[in-house]
């Protein structure tokens, strides 16, 4: 017997309930120019979990995260059918501003991104620049918790001021978790946060995973198998722009269904 | 065919004629420099910088006026054509990539390269003869439409350099794209920026022909906006072509100060640049 | 459905939004975009603008000339403010004389520059003498004049002359007396000014072949330089002329230099020892002087016509120029 992988998304008009999920796809398909990036992508990502999606490169599993906080449509030629649900509601839906729903929906991307011309403390509150006005001492404070959230305040309290270009790749990287968990977002996306770190850096930011899972609903795109395993409650596989199965991680490691699931965690390709 | 040997002389002759053009390109800079330091140094005194014209015969005058003459001129080419070249350039690099930016583009590159005297008859249609007399304001202007199209390309060049990552990390925080833009890109772009407008003073600085009918030179010391007013070119032509001796002489030295503070300009910017460049 | 772990959404204390409340907060507009794109879009019209204006109004104050002369205009060597006659073929060949003087003189050893720049020089010396090369440029215009005066005409009238003058004077192109301000001394100041833009460019586009091209050349057995001749010259070939009309262009509507050293005489000789004028001299002599309005549209005219050159030769050049370097800006800056 095959599940299905997702529970039947509500629409909208539906009062929301205990067991709607924080954010949905419903038929998402995301398109570049003619061609689509991932194709008819239905799945649901829960609070206090972590999601993975894992795939050969190419599958798709990044432009459906970009799609998630309407950052796909971007990139000039590129456009979205189907729906993304926060909190059951259509994010899509005309008149809906991507830059407000990217206040809700974080993003931390594969390359660490601080800005060069801000400081370290000037990073962390650079989400909050956008939205309502702060006292001084409240933005402190909002910096000082981001940065112990992303486990990052100890090893910068005493140089706010400096750049964060003087930090390693690692430090980098949680400096723009911080960044991203400032503002308060209902939810986290990771586009392969470790890809560009060392071994040390990467194990930091899987331990921060973790510590995110408690406040956000996190999906983590990573070409990672071991990291997957790691870090996530859910797995969700991609294979060529097809969402191919989903599931808990240890199911999905141990006792996949689809044959495809099987030869990519066997290492069989990708 | 030729045999290995002949092949091998011939390309070590044009090897050596390569060498032997390259020196011979930048004898000209030497000769020029050489000739300012021997000619004008002499003449850059204190009196050069405090005093201005004197009548023909009478001894001591400077270029006081002049040089004031140029700073206030360029001083309102900047004022009106840095944001006009700067906010084209961000145009060009963030939305450039249509059809409009690429006709943006080559018009800025045409601009550039249409004559300096062209300019100044447009200034002093557009300027000088609605108002009736000479201006530096009308100086002012004509430098700017030169300055424009330069900074504007460097501008782009600029913007460009900065990775998109970053623009993407500013928009995943929810940033309007203007916020963006200006918060983000355009202020680490900021040193480039600066750099293409060191780029276009220097080149408009030394420039003449539009300010032969626009700003048209004056003798004596004046800081009017909508007046004759001198500049260092300018003072430096008129002298150079002039018949007395003593004119010379200060020709060389108007032109030696001229010529520093084009190529310091040139040069700060140009190591600006490549250190940016090798950052990106 | 078991694989799904069931959440607990808590609720929480207080008058929270609802979804649909906190969904209905995304629905906001941001005119900033807007209002941004659209202010940077009318500063970048302004260049077009601009374009379109010195066009039209050379357009409109060349007309009483043009209707008064027409053709002839170009055709015709009189130029008598005080009876208000006005042909402009002295300045037209003056003008094309000059650039073609420097162009002969600039173009070889500019590419020569741009060959050893890219190709023969150690990669020490290469930056800087680029920067020398492009320091040239950046000298002002007013400068190259004086020492063009006093140094380079004396120059050529009291050393070079007089050496030449026994191979070279049987040349209809070098016959009469030479006194010094001529259309030899513009052509050699202005291939001083257009070699560090024609070198520059030129290296640009050499540096814009790929690797690949150069190393089939020496794959083949060919020496260095059998490569650059063979290989890498034709295959920059679009580029590197529109870098000498690139060139061209600049020495055309050069002004100040030119006006300094080549004499101003309205005449037509075929002699580079003869004094001559041009298009940018005439107007920078005449322009704030004229004496009367059909003088000024007479000079509006012949800028016109200098105009309407440069844009084409230049629109030439950025299309050639582009083809090889795609989009970048080339050339558009001295540095």
């Amino acid at each position: 017997m095959t599940p299905p992988p997702t529970q039947p998304v509500p629409a909208p008009a539906d009062a929301p309930q205990a067991t709607v999920p924080r954010l949905a796809t419903d038929a998402l398909t995301a398109w570049y120019g003619t061609s689509s990036g991932v194709r008819d992508v239905t799945l649901a990502f829960r609070e206090n979990t972590v999601t993975a999606l894992i795939g050969p490169s190419g599958c798709g599993k990044s432009t459906l995260l970009r799609s998630l906080n309407r950052m796909h449509e971007l990139v000039p030629g590129t456009r979205v059918t189907g729906r993304v649900l926060l909190d059951g509601y259509d994010i899509y839906e005309p008149g809906i501003n991507p830059i407000q729903v990217r206040r809700r929906i974080g993003m931390v991307f594969q390359r660490p991104t601080p800005f060069p011309t801000m400081s370290i403390a000037e990073n962390v509150a650079a989400g909050l620049a956008v939205g309502p006005r702060l006292s001084r001492a409240d933005r402190a404070g909002i910096v000082e918790q981001a940065l112990k959230r992303a486990a990052l305040w100890d090893e910068v309290k005493d140089r706010l001021r400096e750049s964060p270009l003087n930090l390693s790749g690692g430090q980098q990287q949680r400096l723009c978790v911080a960044r991203t968990v400032a503002p308060e977002p209902e939810v986290i996306l990771l586009d392969e946060p470790t890809a560009s770190l060392d071994p040390s850096g990467a194990a930091h930011i899987e331990e921060l995973v973790q510590e995110l899972k408690r406040e956000f609903t996190v999906v983590i795109v990573t070409h990672n198998l071991q990291q997957a395993g790691r870090v996530s409650d859910l797995t969700a596989f991609f294979y060529l722009g097809e969402l191919v199965e989903v599931g808990p991680t240890t199911r999905i490691f141990t006792a996949p269904l689809k044959p495809q699931t099987e030869a990519y965690i066997t290492g069989r390709f990708g | 065919m030729r045999g290995r040997t002949a092949r091998r002389l011939v390309g070590s002759a044009m090897t050596g004629v390569t060498y032997g053009a390259a020196a011979l390109a930048i004898l000209p800079l030497a000769a020029i420099l050489g000739m300012l330091i021997l000619k004008g140094a002499g003449s850059v005194d204190w009196n050069f910088f405090t005093k201005s014209a004197v009548p023909v015969g009478e001894p001591g005058g400077g270029f006081a006026h002049a040089i004031v003459g140029t700073l206030i001129i360029v001083g309102l080419a900047c004022a009106v054509g840095v944001p006009i070249g700067v906010a084209t350039g961000i145009f060009l690099a963030e939305f450039g990539g249509g059809r409009f930016g690429f006709t943006i583009r080559f018009v800025a590159d045409v601009l550039n390269g249409v004559p300096s005297i062209v300019i100044g008859i447009f200034a002093w249609t557009w300027l000088v003869k609605p108002m009736g007399h000479f201006s530096a304001l009308a100086g002012g202007c004509a430098l700017a439409v030169i300055l424009v199209p330069i900074l504007a390309r460097t501008t782009e060049e600029m913007v460009r350099l900065v990775p998109n990552s970053l623009r993407e990390a500013a928009l995943a925080l929810g940033y309007p794209r203007w916020r963006t833009s200006l918060q983000v890109v355009a202020r680490t772009a900021g040193a480039g920026i600066v750099t293409g407008c060191l780029v276009a003073v220097a080149r408009v600085a030394g420039e003449t022909a539009p300010l032969l009918f626009t700003a048209l030179g004056n003798e004596f010391f004046s800081t009017r906006l909508l007046g004759p007013m001198a500049a260092l070119p300018l003072q430096v032509y008129v002298y150079a072509v002039g018949p007395y001796d003593e004119w010379h002489r200060q020709a060389w030295a108007g032109a030696l100060v001229l010529i520093v503070l084009v190529l310091a300009l040139s040069l700060v910017a140009r190591a600006v640049v490549r250190a940016k460049r090798q950052h990106a | 459905m078991t694989d799904i772990p069931a959440t607990v959404l808590e609720p929480e204390a207080g008058p929270q939004p609802t979804a649909e409340e906190r969904w209905r907060a995304l629905k906001t507009v941001s005119p900033g975009d807007v209002v941004y794109r659209t202010v940077l879009t009318v500063f970048a019209l302004l260049l077009p603008l601009v374009l379109v204006t010195i066009a039209l109004e050379l357009g409109v104050n060349a007309w009483p000339a043009v209707s008064k002369f027409g053709f002839g205009f170009l055709t015709h060597s009189t130029w008598d403010p005080v009876r208000g006659e006005f042909g402009a073929l002295p300045l037209i060949v003056g003008t094309l004389y000059s650039s073609l003087v420097a162009l002969v003189i600039a173009v070889p050893l500019a590419l020569a520059c741009a060959i050893f720049l890219t190709e023969f020089a150690p990669r020490w010396l290469r930056a800087p003498v680029a920067t020398l090369i492009e320091l040239l440029a950046a000298v002002p215009s007013v400068i190259y004049g004086l020492w063009g005066i006093f140094v380079l005409i004396p120059l050529l009238r009291d050393h070079f002359w007089p050496v030449a003058r026994h191979a070279l004077s049987w040349l209809p192109i070098f016959s009469g007396v030479f006194y010094g301000p001529s259309v030899l001394a513009g052509g050699v100041i202005l291939s001083i000014m257009v070699l560090p833009y024609i070198a520059a460019v030129s290296r640009e586009v050499l540096l814009a072949v790929p690797p690949s091209q150069r190393e089939a050349g020496l794959a083949l057995g060919a020496t260095r330089w059998e490569t650059v001749w063979t290989v890498i010259l034709p295959y920059g070939r679009a580029g590197i002329i529109g870098a000498v009309i690139l060139g061209l262009g600049r020495a055309l509507g050069e002004t100040m230099a030119v006006t300094m050293v080549i004499g101003n005489r309205h005449e037509v000789s075929a002699s580079l020892l003869q004094p001559g004028y041009t298009i940018a001299a005439a107007i920078a002599n005449e322009f704030s002087e004229a004496v009367s309005d059909m003088h000024l549209s007479a000079l509006f005219l012949v800028g016109a016509v200098l105009f309407l050159i440069t844009i084409v030769v230049n629109a030439v050049a950025r299309v050639l120029v582009w083809r090889v370097a795609r989009g970048s800006a080339v050339g558009s800056t001295a540095i």
